[in-house]
């Protein structure tokens, strides 16, 4: 399955089929944790296999608590796994953690500016940590404070900037070595929406620059609106992987209500013959429910079809399963709840 | 070569932040300074059984002890620092880039240090006036050592830091055991006034050496066998203090 999801997305965004970035079989991670003086082991990780190709922007969707972060944790080489086995950007992860982290940028969830200094001066410093020289570094950071849209704030300190800026500058933090692949955790959580939409359209300028961009969320529409496919994880497994659309799909196709003028006996006749429905079902005397795989394209040619016959309607709604809805036959539960 | 400039990177880094807060010096700094002038001046006569024959002496007893309470009790208490930097996500910016995780350790604990040193320069200069005249060869000696004990006492703070994990039990932990090895020292008076039972549990207690080592050199004494005695002892533990810390580190945070 997950390999029939890499093509189709590299069809989709119309690439040639890119290496791997990102390659993971396997990965596990328990805790061990106190409670009542009983020493319990949690599986945080229950053995996770993933692929993500060059270039994309791959989501990571869960409730809290699934396993998301601890997997992120791992992949950018601060928690050590407990088995499995890793590539990221081609080199292993567990043999060379140390040339893991020359390629990789990572955004932690709570950030991680200093309330005393400035953008500026953060920027120059993180790009120093890589071994970048002063001169270079400034000229980076400059670069990187235009590009994210923050050379008014560059000189004041981190403590004074609201919380849409300083995510732009944690992320900026995060690419200043231009790294291959870079992981982002919950990027817009407590974000209003305004900057949220606005982190998406950063993330979105970076993989056109080339980076791959591998992020956990537990917000459908960001996993939906922003990622090239996703992989939904419960309980420290992945439960399934494909695009947003695929995965809606998978689970119902489009439904498109149609409502009728007069008798709906010949309308069930003659749309049960068209190829790409797949059920219908006539609920109340003067509607339709047409299961179609996609509706984009069933839309036009029920709609041709009804009227070539003469059969009169007078409307036409379509409800599109939306994560959530794959979620709950995935896990049997509601992200919104968990 | 690439772990001195990474350990200079974070070190200058640390000194920055130390000048943006400038209200942590003033409180670092106060309570020595309210010893130095309300406390010593009574210290003549009281000094006299060491053998304090001026208010020069005197001075020359207390100031190296004072400096040490500074160094020891501010460099044990920079766990805190630590546990906050952790909490705010700055430690993991760092570790996700190739830097050293010594370096980040070093840094750290040698602008703990040079801070703590400005401050007993200050204090140093401020007893002048008073009485307290040193020679500077045995006290830049006494610096030196003022400096390792400050490491050891920065590094034993973090992997305390590291193993307790909470701000909240850090606090009263370190009081509890800064206090008494604080006194066990002698850094308020010298210990040869102490009755044999206590000077017999002060041995075991490497600051008591290197307290003794501090006040020898103040003296101008460093032929005094407790100058190598105590220097020697600071050297060999910071190594295993350090590397203690540093393991930690690389393990324990999350």
């Amino acid at each position: 399955m997950t390999s029939t999801a890499q093509s189709a997305t590299a069809q989709q965004v119309g690439q040639p089929p890119p290496e791997l970035m990102i390659s993971v079989r396997g990965l596990r991670k328990s805790y061990t944790v106190k409670q009542k003086r009983k020493t319990t082991s949690v599986d945080a990780v229950r053995g996770i296999d993933l692929s993500v190709a060059g270039g994309e922007i791959f989501g990571f969707l869960g409730p809290n608590g699934a396993g998301k972060t601890t997997t992120m944790r791992m992949l950018c080489t601060l928690i050590e796994p407990d088995g499995g086995e890793a590539t990221i950007a081609g080199i292993d992860l567990r043999r060379a953690p140390g040339q893991v982290r020359r390629r990789i940028g990572y955004v932690a969830q709570g950030g991680g500016t200093n309330e005393e200094v400035t953008g500026r001066e953060e920027l120059v410093l993180q790009a120093r940590m890589y071994g970048i020289g002063r001169t270079e570094a400034e000229r980076r950071a400059a670069a990187a404070l235009s590009a994210f849209d923050l050379t008014d704030y560059a000189d004041r300190r981190c403590s004074t900037y609201s919380g849409g800026q300083r995510r732009r500058v944690d992320i900026a933090l995060g690419v200043i070595h231009s790294p291959i692949v870079l992981f982002l955790d919950e990027p817009t959580a407590s974000l209003d929406p305004q900057s949220r939409v606005r982190v998406w359209d950063e993330v979105r300028r970076l993989r056109a620059e080339g980076m791959t961009v591998f992020i956990t969320t537990h917000y459908l529409e960001e996993a939906d609106a922003l990622c090239d496919r996703i992989a939904i994880i419960d309980h420290g497994e992945i439960v399934a992987v494909g695009t947003p659309n695929q995965l809606k799909h998978e689970i119902s196709g489009d439904v498109l209500t149609v409502g009728l003028a007069g008798e709906g006996q010949p309308a069930v006749e003659l749309l049960s013959r068209l190829p790409f429905v797949r059920q219908v079902e006539a609920p109340d005397s003067d509607a339709l429910r047409l299961y179609v795989d996609d509706a984009g394209t069933a839309i036009p040619q029920v709609l041709r079809g009804l009227d070539s016959a003469g059969i009169a309607f007078d409307k036409i709604e379509l409800q599109r399963p939306s994560l959530d809805d794959v979620f709950l036959a995935k896990t049997g539960r509601s992200l919104r709840e968990s | 070569m690439k772990f001195a400039r990474e350990t200079w990177l974070v070190f200058q880094r640390q000194m920055l932040i130390v000048k943006r807060t400038p209200i942590r010096l003033v409180i670092g700094i106060t309570q020595p300074i309210a010893y130095l002038l309300l406390f010593a001046p009574l210290l003549k006569p009281a000094l006299a059984t060491v053998g304090a024959r001026s208010t020069a002496d005197a001075y020359r007893i207390y100031v190296p002890g004072l400096l040490v309470i500074l160094v020891l009790l501010s460099s044990l208490f920079t766990g805190f620092g630590l546990l906050a930097e952790l909490r705010a996500g700055i430690i993991e910016r760092a570790r996700v880039t190739p830097v050293s995780r010594f370096a980040l350790l070093l840094g750290r604990a040698m602008s703990e240090v040079a801070t703590l040193i400005g401050q007993a320069l200050l204090i140093t200069v401020l007893a002048i006036p008073f009485g307290l005249s040193v020679r500077i060869g045995p006290l830049l000696l006494a610096y030196a050592l003022l400096i390792v004990m400050g490491l050891l006492a920065a590094s034993l703070s973090y992997s305390i830091a590291l193993l307790i994990k909470s701000p909240a039990a850090l606090g009263p932990l370190i009081n509890t055991f800064a206090q008494p090895l604080a006194l066990l020292s002698g850094v308020l008076l010298p210990l040869t006034l102490a009755p044999h039972w206590l000077i017999t549990i002060a041995r075991w207690n490497p600051f008591y050496w290197s307290t003794n080592a501090t006040r020898a050199l103040f003296g101008g004494d460093v032929s005094d066998p407790s100058v190598w005695k105590g220097i020697l002892l600071m050297v060999v533990l910071v190594v295993p203090v350090m590397w203690w810390s540093v393991r930690l580190f690389a393990q324990r945070v999350r």
